[in-house]
């Protein structure tokens, strides 16, 4: 269970340079694509793979692809999510800062499946760091023939830039990031209209995930059906999960699907355990829109059975004694920290990054972070914890994009799994955990 | 208001004198050129950043004015996205702007503690500026950098694993530069955009 992927030359020294990377094999998938296959065998290929969109939905590539509008007559774009806003999540960062060719190798191979000429990378605006990299590294490809007109003399053109955003957590949302490449505010857009058909500048677009594309290099050379061969069932290949929160070891770790959590997170290899020998509380395994889930239900399904690192396991149980995937950032929370004032923060955050343009999402956000900081400051009434449940009830589903959805599992989840500790927060009057101050 | 009123102008330009070099005039046609024919109003937002760099270390309202007549666009398209991207700021700030992460990851691992001491050390509230210019502090949401909480940026620095030592000499290197552009500073433009 520990194959990699993705991150297996990260220690070559002088990887990020565009000539180590070829000597170590990199862009042999952008010369067997586009010499040796039609666009139409790299998607069948990806499809074969079973690979996922690791941007936090789990979408299947491959059928993404197939969605694409083909016959308009307009140009395509293929967009790639290096938005990562999502807290706990910074394993693109990783990926882009040590071996930024493997995404423009995987990206020129998708948008030539694709059949687009033109790729955009919508970077957030706080990596300008990593901005640097892209730009050197599309400006090396570019030098060395594989990017520009007539790619290694096939007669395909492509075209990608990097493009930086301005700190806006929904602009990772996919018709938000459109609309913010197009130069105006991120309000996510009605769907339908999906992007594969009315995307960027109103053409057929496809927005995928950096991790998903950095998985294309490996599927092109290999092909699908040896990609289909990592991982468990569904969750085939490997996953880059981001660790943080009161561990040893945080970081950034290319697991195969199928690692049991409690592996992963006591481990030397992994997390290294509970920083300071304390207990472990919780978990977000997924980002901070996944449900959180208590110790025991963690490392073990409400069944009984050991909890795997799959998309499947972790979604096991459902909303009732389960959380999902999601991006891969692992939150770890030891015995000592507050879930009160956890989901008060992350109840801020999602107020602070809603939009505005659904009233439950632009109301409720806010109604949950004063209703929370009043709980967590000792000001909170037994009936709040059940206004929460009401408030993120009416956000939940009723709003053009899933940031509502994002901001209402935290609460639910944790008023679900830690009601008492909500409950000692209003007889208390005080916060009774101790935590930071 | 009368209907006069409102389609007049939004401000009268007269009397600025806010420009670009010719030199980040010429990379501004470069960044614009990315982007389709008729489509280049896709450059709003790298030349929002830009502006802020190069133009007083904040948007006025004539500089969001004169990127509006850059990209041809009316100027509330600059205004309405510029209010919307945090990254923006709309005020005057100090000479470095120090973005600490308030967001749960961070708070867990000793955040609040940090954000607290920054305050404390720099005798402002968050959102507030020294009185000699030099800092503004803000408390922002996730960097995307959680691994080594706490965290913060600095102009476009990652300063990570912060405790309160690493605080006091960050600052004290910060001063120690006054308010001296970095010589790497004409590098920023090309690097990043
Ligand atoms: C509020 C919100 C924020 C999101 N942020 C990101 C992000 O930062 N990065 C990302 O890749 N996907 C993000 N997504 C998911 C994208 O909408 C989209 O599903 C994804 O980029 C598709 O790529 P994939 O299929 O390769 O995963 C976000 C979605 C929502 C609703
Ligand atoms: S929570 Fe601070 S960097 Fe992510």
């Amino acid at each position: 269970m520990d194959r990699k992927i993705l991150l297996d030359k990260i220690d070559i020294p002088g990887i990020r340079s565009f000539g180590v990377f070829q000597n170590a094999g990199g862009y042999s998938a952008v010369e067997k694509a586009l010499t040796t296959m039609s666009p139409e065998e790299v998607v069948e290929e990806v499809k074969l793979s079973g690979l996922r969109g690791r941007g936090g939905a789990g979408f299947p590539t491959g059928m993404k692809w197939s969605f694409l509008d083909r016959k308009s007559g307009k140009p395509r774009y293929l967009i790639c999510n290096a938005d990562e806003s999502e807290p706990g999540t910074f394993k693109d960062r990783f990926l882009m800062e040590k071996i930024p060719h493997l995404l423009i190798e995987g990206m020129i191979c998708s948008c030539y499946a694709l059949g687009v000429n033109t790729g955009y990378i919508y970077v957030r605006g706080e990596y300008k760091y990593i901005i640097g990299i892209l730009n050197e590294a599309i400006r090396e490809a570019h030098a060395n023939g594989f990017l520009g007109k007539d790619i290694l003399r096939t007669g395909y053109d492509l075209e990608l830039h990097v493009h930086s955003g301005a700190g806006a957590y929904i602009c990772g949302e996919e018709t938000a990031q459109i609309e913010s490449l197009e130069g105006k505010r991120g309000n996510p857009r009605i769907k339908p209209p999906f992007p594969a058909v009315v995307g960027l500048y109103g053409c057929p677009t496809v927005v995928n995930n950096v991790e998903t594309l950095a998985n294309i290099g490996f599927i092109v050379n290999h092909g699908g059906g040896e990609y289909a061969g990592y991982g468990v069932g569904k969750s085939t290949g490997t996953k880059l999960i981001s660790a943080c929160g009161n561990i040893n070891n945080p970081g950034v770790y290319e697991i195969e699907f199928g690692l049991s959590v409690r592996e992963f997170l006591y481990s030397d290899k992994y997390c290294g355990g509970i920083k300071g020998g304390k207990a472990l509380k919780a978990v977000i395994p997924g980002g901070s829109s996944v449900p959180i889930l208590p110790a025991h239900l963690i490392l073990q399904t409400a069944s009984g059975e050991e909890r795997l690192m799959t998309y499947e396991s972790l979604a096991d149980g459902g909303f009732v004694s389960g959380s999902m995937l999601g991006s891969g950032g692992f939150i770890v929370f030891d015995e000592e920290a507050c879930i009160v004032r956890n989901t008060w923060n992350l109840a801020r955050f999602y107020h602070h990054e809603s939009c505005g343009q659904c009233s439950p999402c632009r109301e409720g956000t806010g109604w949950m972070e004063s209703v929370l900081h009043r709980l967590e400051h000792g000001k909170g009434r037994q009936k709040d914890i059940d206004l929460l449940v009401s408030i993120a009830g009416k956000i939940e589903g009723n709003t053009i994009c899933p940031l509502g959805d994002a901001a209402a599992w935290p609460v639910a989840s944790a008023i679900r799994h830690f009601r008492q500790e909500f409950e000692a927060h209003v007889e208390a009057a005080v916060c009774p955990v101790s935590q930071i101050h | 208001m009368s209907d006069r009123e409102i389609i007049r102008p939004v401000r009268e330009k007269e009397g600025t004198n806010v420009t670009f070099s010719p030199a980040v005039l010429e990379k501004i046609e470069k960044i614009k050129g990315r982007y389709p024919a008729g489509r280049e109003k896709s450059a709003l937002l790298p030349i929002l950043h830009i502006a802020q760099e190069e133009l007083g270390g904040y948007l006025s309202v004539d500089v969001m004015d004169y990127v509006a007549s850059l990209l041809h666009i009316q100027p509330i398209e600059v205004y309405e996205v510029a209010t919307f991207y945090t990254q923006y700021y709309l005020d005057p700030v100090g000479r470095h702007v120090i973005e600490v992460c308030r967001t749960g990851p961070c708070a867990i691992c000793g955040g609040e503690r940090i954000s607290a001491y920054l305050a404390k050390k720099l005798n402002i509230n968050p959102g507030e500026t020294t009185s000699d210019g030099l800092f503004t502090l803000k408390e922002v949401e996730c960097l995307g950098a959680c691994g080594s909480a706490p965290v913060m940026q600095v102009n476009t620095q990652f300063y990570e694993f912060l405790t309160e030592e690493k605080i006091d000499q960050i600052l004290e290197e910060l001063r120690a530069q006054g308010n001296e552009d970095k010589p790497e500073k004409s590098k920023w433009i090309e690097k990043f955009f």
